[in-house]
């Protein structure tokens, strides 16, 4: 069997999912005649035709909008954002109409916006970002982050089957780095199902996306200082899998939160109060937290470097946490 | 490409000339006299439907929001009642609307209720958003009405997708898509345009041009003098109609849905009209020249359209009289059962933000 990467999981998903259901498509910035600028829709104007390939202007607004449309009549629209932090020009129409629309009037709005989020290939503020707590913030919204190839697939399945407009983050550093053996049936990841990466008794680390890989690598050397970390993968902002991280958090009675988005209104303040308010009692040490800090995005690699978490600062943050 | 595509129809003798000879030179009259078949029962139809929304909305602003009895903000579309009715009138089962706020017209034709309408605006159980949402923002996709948010223009890109998906699917329904002139301005506006344009998908733009945005006066909004001329820029026929005529609007719009059920793509239609009322109804409207309000007056989409009716021989005074009648019954009716309707449970507030599949 051969490996298959994260990004290609994802063309895989989408895929499979416009070969099964007919009301599937997609459409957004060169996604059909160029394959899209990762090429993530590589073959699929050829497989699928223009009018389930749909190239747009620019305008992501008017592409979120018409996936709502869209799915009124009953399709099932994918919409791409060329990179993520394009993601902002759309953000009335997703904040708006797609999320408040099932609440209002009943009226579900069966949509996928995905693209390329996260930092590390020097991108810079344009080309890096990681908007997922403006949606996370957002009722009637599901937020999704992968951090492996059988994740992205089954997740971007279960997304474009979601009754309800779901944000699929993926992680642009792990497009071409992450792969694995996929299975060959159909599967989806259920969203708001955290995973275990590794298991651990000594403290509990919550991470998600491209920060998988940092929690993991700390992990393995701090088994050598006698901390035994559990890495828990959210997979999923909103829903958040709060049993899973609740039960890890009485289990080990020390977490910490780990993310590249930056600090103020990130994920991790979020989950730290979740703990607080429901397992207080459990604790044996502060919440901490592990973020990029409040700056857009640099690109010099010096500059984006000190932006991003690092390994050490997992390595720190498990020590300090163990002195308690 | 010529670069008349702003429609300019020989100025016959038409509906508006006849009984408004003092419309100024500024705003284009491009009426045709009398659409061609139009069953006689259409032109009851659209009496019945202007006389019926207009009594709803008066008793909407004029009563019940002064009892007290609607819990939030009131917009009216009084003197604009020709533009949703003649157009939505013309709509198939199948079809899909996209009205804005000042459209009540529209939404009764597609068959929602006034009683359910008046339970809205009071926030009861029995509104269309079951008291999540107030006024206008209402919908049904049964009924093919797809509801406005109050982000103005943002329906025009949803349309876009409505409109891509029936000619996807090979599907003969068209899209009629309502705005004022200020949501012209708007970003996903031009952004919808665009795409619906370039998409040819099948789509009737129907610009109610009121000629203010709040206070905000057409020279102040943009700086071209028609709406219709945005067309040029989107490689679409943009018509210029009295939208004061209920005739004449019948007529452009039954020709752009003609274009758009064959294929041809979108049309805009700017229908010049004027808004009797403030925005909302908390907004006396002193910045408006009083004597824009005695001009358009005279102007009125619905005595224009009785007198025609009567002069024409096709309906009597004493049918349109028992016209009105009814109407004020039916809302008479419509606001004692909205009344009754209770207030949903305040848990509720809870339910329906995700789907339960």
């Amino acid at each position: 069997m051969s490996q298959t990467t994260y990004l290609e999981a994802i063309r895989q998903g989408i895929w499979e999912e416009m070969e099964r259901d007919e009301r599937v498509f997609i459409l957004g910035e060169d996604v059909g005649r160029y394959g899209g600028a990762f090429k993530v829709s590589a073959g699929m104007l050829e497989r699928f035709g223009p009018e389930r390939v749909l190239d747009t202007p620019i305008s992501e607004s008017a592409i979120v909008g018409a996936a709502i449309g869209a799915a009124y009549m009953g399709l099932r629209p994918i919409a791409e954002m060329q990179f993520i932090d394009f993601i902002s020009c759309a953000f009335d129409q997703i904040t708006n109409f797609a999320a408040k629309s099932r609440y209002r009037w009943g009226a579900g709005v069966p949509i996928v916006i995905r693209g390329p989020s996260g930092g590390g290939v020097h991108g810079g503020p344009f080309h890096s970002q990681n908007p997922e707590m403006y949606f996370v913030h957002t009722p009637g919204l599901k937020v999704v982050s992968p951090s492996t190839a059988y994740d992205a697939k089954g997740l971007i399945k279960a997304a474009i089957r979601d009754e309800d407009p779901v944000i699929y983050l993926e992680h642009k550093f792990l497009y071409r780095r992450v792969k694995e053996e996929l299975p060959a049936e159909d599967y989806i990841v259920p969203i708001g199902k955290a995973a275990i990466r590794r298991p651990g008794t000594g403290m509990t680390v919550l991470t998600y996306g491209a920060m998988v890989y940092l929690a993991l690598e700390a992990a393995a050397e701090l088994v050598k200082e006698g901390i035994d970390l559990e890495v828990i993968d959210l997979r999923s902002l909103l829903p958040l899998d709060k049993e899973t991280v609740l039960e890890s958090v009485k289990k080990n009675s020390k977490v910490f939160i780990l993310h590249e988005d930056t600090r103020t209104g990130g994920i991790a303040g979020e989950i730290s109060a979740v703990i607080c308010e429901e397992v207080f009692e459990y604790l044996d040490g502060p919440v901490l937290r592990i973020t990029a800090p409040d700056t857009p995005v640099p690109y010099s690699p010096p500059l984006e470097e000190f932006f991003l978490p690092k390994v050490s600062d997992v390595m720190n943050t498990a020590r300090r946490l163990a002195s308690y | 490409m010529k670069s008349d595509r702003i429609r300019k129809t020989t100025p016959r003798r038409t509906v508006a000339r006849k009984l408004a000879p003092e419309v100024p030179n500024d705003i284009p009259h491009v009426a045709v006299a009398a659409a061609p078949g139009i069953e006689p029962a259409t032109y009851r139809e659209m009496l019945r439907f202007m006389v019926l929304t207009r009594e709803l909305e008066d008793r909407i602003e004029r009563k019940l929001y002064r009892q007290g009895k609607i819990v939030g903000g009131v917009y009216v579309g009084r003197g604009q009642e020709a533009i949703g009715v003649a157009s939505c009138i013309q709509t198939e089962p199948e079809d899909v609307i996209l009205p804005s706020h000042r459209d009540m017209g529209a939404f009764l034709i597609r068959g929602m209720s006034p009683r359910r309408i008046l339970a809205q605006y009071m926030g009861r159980v029995d509104g269309y958003t079951r008291g999540r949402d107030g006024n206008m923002h209402m919908g049904d996709l049964d009924r093919g009405v797809i509801p406005f948010v109050s982000m103005l223009g943002d329906n025009v890109p949803v349309a876009a997708g409505v409109g891509i998906a029936f000619r996807n699917r090979k599907k003969p329904h068209v899209v009629l898509c309502y705005f004022g002139d200020g949501a012209t301005s708007r970003g996903d506006w031009h952004e919808g345009m665009n795409l619906a344009c370039v998409q040819k998908a099948p789509i009737v733009f129907i610009c109610n041009n009121n000629q203010y945005a709040y206070s905000t006066p057409l020279d102040f909004q943009m700086a071209v003098k028609n709406v219709a001329q945005r067309a040029l820029a989107y490689g679409i026929p943009g018509e210029i109609v009295d939208g004061n005529d209920v005739l004449a609007v019948h007529e452009a719009v039954r020709r752009a849905i003609d274009r758009a059920r064959s294929g041809f793509g979108p049309t805009l239609i700017e229908c010049k009209t004027f808004r009797m009322t403030g925005h909302s109804a908390h907004d006396d409207a002193g910045y408006v020249p009083e004597v824009l309000f005695k001009e358009w007056e005279l102007k009125d989409p619905i005595s224009r359209y009785r007198q025609y009716l009567v002069e024409h021989g096709i309906l009597r005074q004493d049918e349109i009289e028992a016209m009105q009648t009814d109407a004020v019954r039916e809302i008479d009716g419509a606001v004692e059962w909205a009344e009754k309707s209770p207030y949903p449970e305040p848990e509720d507030c809870l339910n329906g933000v995700y789907s339960e599949k």
